[in-house]
């Protein structure tokens, strides 16, 4: 039985989460060629260097927040459901979340659009960071809200499925799947209060001319404090994915059940308290607490390189299953010629060279020499743009037949896919932190002055251009067969074929009986949670509103 | 909890990184000297620059080898940098001072360690010392509205003996 045939509605949620999610990753992706050709100025022709803004207004709107948290809550209404063993409680509900989140984006993404049709009135060139005291149109923030919102409500929707069936199962273990989603949502409540205070009591009051002014440096904060989070809200979904698909993919099992709880329960506990990693550059914000933020933000490698050992170790398990021998000959017997598989082991690979590249952004006085350039957008086009985004896609093509019922079609699309992102992304990507080396800033539509030259420290800066170009032209061509393939087999399949993928998870090596019960103590791990922060933000925070919450302000300047 | 031996060895390994990688932030800001910008620079109102240092911004000479920028960052030009070049002798210590008349601006100096956020209300502080005499390009990387990527200005260190006052 397929996962469609035991859920059918659940399978819809999914379906329809993840359809909203690769239209955004098309739409977002096609903006992004477009910027890579733009800003190297290989190619102008597609919009004007003003307009430039609102496509890459456009470009980290749809990809960062619409595809990554459409895709979470698709993988994540399948997890929960499959784990548990039981549909969401009520369809009615979860129409509920899913419909408030498509409003909020689609009012969100359309007014960025207007930006590049004169006649429409509104406009959001703000970026997806949207700094004060430049202002969108407030249609862009209530739209943010509702989006918002819905993901809170989808939590909610998760919680409930899992407190019904705590009550038909007292004192067993939480399924590792919905301890994962629970422990995600609770760190995503936590962090995300941060945009939802900046954005209804200051900018949307702002914006509609409520309250005269803002404090730009208050409200950033406030950002800041969910806009570190927020990228572990990409990652989270990734590292389920990783933690509880792949080994299955590679042929074998997970390696330890208790050693992914620790890790989800470490992100919880350190993803918020290191905002200020952020605004190391930042004026206004004593050297103290952007030290304290830097020291958490080094321990949060912690739970990452954790992940690096379970999820090697897990497929090098798979590979001795299959047959594989000797001290790496092993890796040869893994199955790179599955779309699922590869896809996410290039992503998991890829993300460790974002890992080092993020360490030199956590560095503090190191950041110095790369904060705003090229090198940020570098490091996280291989994070969120390969290790979610890959692996999001490569769950795809394991997920799209279980919730249509539709064999894989064009398989041999599917099957060259992820080499040809992974080409696309290392072009792209190495090219981008060498510029961002030499300071070539990020954000802009034309990185050439006549009064700055830019210093190459390995390469020079034309062939910088041309690989960043390139790249990213390979990049939207491996979106354009992903899209074929998942759209394909969505809607090219009878709906009756044999399936050659299932939704059952191998037990674990390790499982949770190995693990202490302390560790599904939700409660007490929020509640630490919520002590770093207020240790982390709490001071920082009373300095910036004891001037006045408003002061310094800034009157709105609209784009 | 069981805990594998490699895991065990690998989670060691990883901690002392992590305690290096701390080490050697530590290393920077003790050692090397090297401090972050902060909230030395105070907070001014940006509606009116005009009755502030930054009404007549520009180099100041304050000690024999000390001087003070006062940078304005607005839509889309540094003042001074943009229409003419921030002028300072070689052999200083120059200390910035930069905030912005309206939104956020980034204040870098390419092939420098300046690289500062320049946000309305706040007044980024930062002192570098200038040994040699060359010419730098200014960017503005932060993105400030439709005319960002005109955004750039130029600072100009010149030989000791042939200064003769700044922008």
């Amino acid at each position: 039985m397929a996962y469609v045939d035991d859920f059918p509605t659940d399978a819809r949620i999914v379906r329809w989460n993840m359809a909203v999610a690769f239209l955004a990753l098309g739409i977002g992706g096609l903006f992004g060629m477009i910027q890579a050709l733009h800003r190297t100025g290989i190619f102008r022709g597609f919009v004007s260097s003003a307009d430039y803004y609102t496509v890459l207004t456009g470009h980290g709107v749809l990809l960062a927040l619409v595809f990554t948290i459409f895709a979470l809550c698709g993988v994540f209404t399948w997890g929960v459901t499959r784990s548990l063993d039981r549909p969401l409680p009520s369809p009615r509900f979860t129409m509920g979340w899913f419909v408030l989140m498509l409003v909020g984006a689609a009012m969100a993404a359309v007014t960025i659009i207007g930006g590049l049709v004169p006649s429409m009135p509104f406009k959001a060139d703000v970026l997806y960071t949207f700094y004060a005291p430049m202002q969108a149109h407030p249609a862009f923030y209530i739209g943010l809200v509702l989006f918002i919102v819905g993901t809170w409500l989808a939590g909610v929707d998760w919680f409930r499925a899992y407190w019904q069936w705590r009550g038909d199962n007292p004192g067993e273990r939480i399924p590792l799947q919905t301890f994962m989603v629970l422990v995600t949502m609770l760190m995503w409540y936590i962090s995300s209060a941060g945009v939802a205070v900046e954005v209804l009591f200051f900018l949307l009051p702002w914006s509609l001319g409520l309250i005269e002014s803002v404090d730009p440096l208050l409200t950033r904060t406030l950002f800041w404090y969910f806009g570190h989070p927020v990228v572990y809200f990409w990652l989270m979904p990734a590292y389920f994915i990783w933690y509880t698909i792949l080994p299955k993919l590679s042929g074998g099992r997970l390696f330890s059940d208790p050693l992914a709880r620790v890790v989800f329960v470490l992100f919880l506990l350190l993803s918020t308290p290191v905002g200020f990693h952020h605004q190391y550059v930042d004026p206004g914000i004593p050297e103290g607490f952007k030290f304290i933020a830097m020291t958490n933000t080094m321990f949060l490698l912690l739970p990452s390189f954790l992940t690096a050992f379970t999820v090697v170790a897990s497929m090098e398990h798979g590979a001795r299953q299959r047959g594989g021998e000797g001290r790496l000959n092993w890796l040869r017997k893994l199955p790179w010629d599955e779309p699922a598989f590869a896809g996410c082991a290039l992503a998991g690979l890829m993300f460790a060279a974002g890992g080092f590249s993020g360490m030199i952004n956590a560095g503090m006085n190191i950041n110095y020499l790369i904060h705003n350039t090229l090198w940020v957008p570098g490091h996280f086009h291989l994070t969120v743009g390969t290790a979610s985004a890959l692996t999001f896609m490569a769950a795809g093509y394991w997920l799209f037949p279980q919730i249509t019922g539709n064999r894989l079609r064009f398989r041999s699309l599917a099957t060259i896919q992820p080499y040809v992102w992974f080409i696309g992304m290392t072009l792209m990507s190495n090219a981008m932190h060498r510029a961002g080396l030499a300071g070539v800033p990020r954000r802009t539509a034309e990185p050439q002055y006549d009064t700055v030259s830019f210093q190459g420290v390995v390469g020079g800066i034309s062939e910088m251009r041309l690989q960043i170009a390139i790249g990213g032209t390979i990049l939207f061509l491996g979106l354009v067969l992903f899209l074929i393939v998942i759209f394909g087999t969505w809607l090219g399949g009878s709906g009756n074929d044999s399936l050659r993928v299932n939704s059952s998870i191998p037990a674990p090596l390790s499982g949770p009986e190995h693990s202490p019960k302390i560790l599904d103590n939700l409660k007490l791990w929020t509640a630490i949670a919520v002590v770093l922060i207020a240790l982390a933000y709490g001071l920082p925070l009373w300095a910036l509103v004891s001037d006045g919450l408003l002061a310094p302000g800034s009157p709105p300047i609209p784009v | 909890m069981e805990i594998h031996r490699y895991e065990k060895i690998w989670t060691a390994v990883a901690l002392l990184l992590i305690v290096g990688f701390i080490a050697t932030v530590t290393y920077g800001t003790v050692g090397a000297g090297v401090k972050m910008v902060d909230d030395s620079g105070g907070t001014v109102d940006a509606g009116s620059l005009g009755d502030t240092e930054f009404g007549d911004p520009g180099v100041t000479q304050v000690g024999e080898n000390q001087y003070e920028v006062h940078v304005v960052a607005r839509q889309f030009l540094f003042q001074p940098g943009t229409t003419s070049p921030i002028r300072v002798p070689a052999n200083s210590e120059v200390t910035f001072y930069v905030t912005s008349a309206d939104v956020v601006h980034g204040f870098e100096v390419a092939g420098t360690n300046i690289n500062v956020m320049v946000i309305p209300g706040q007044v980024a502080e930062i002192t570098v010392r200038f040994d040699d005499p060359g010419q730098y390009g200014i960017v503005c990387h932060e993105y400030c509205g439709a005319g960002h990527h005109t955004m750039a200005g130029q600072l100009v260190v010149v030989p000791e003996d042939e200064y003769e006052g700044g922008s």
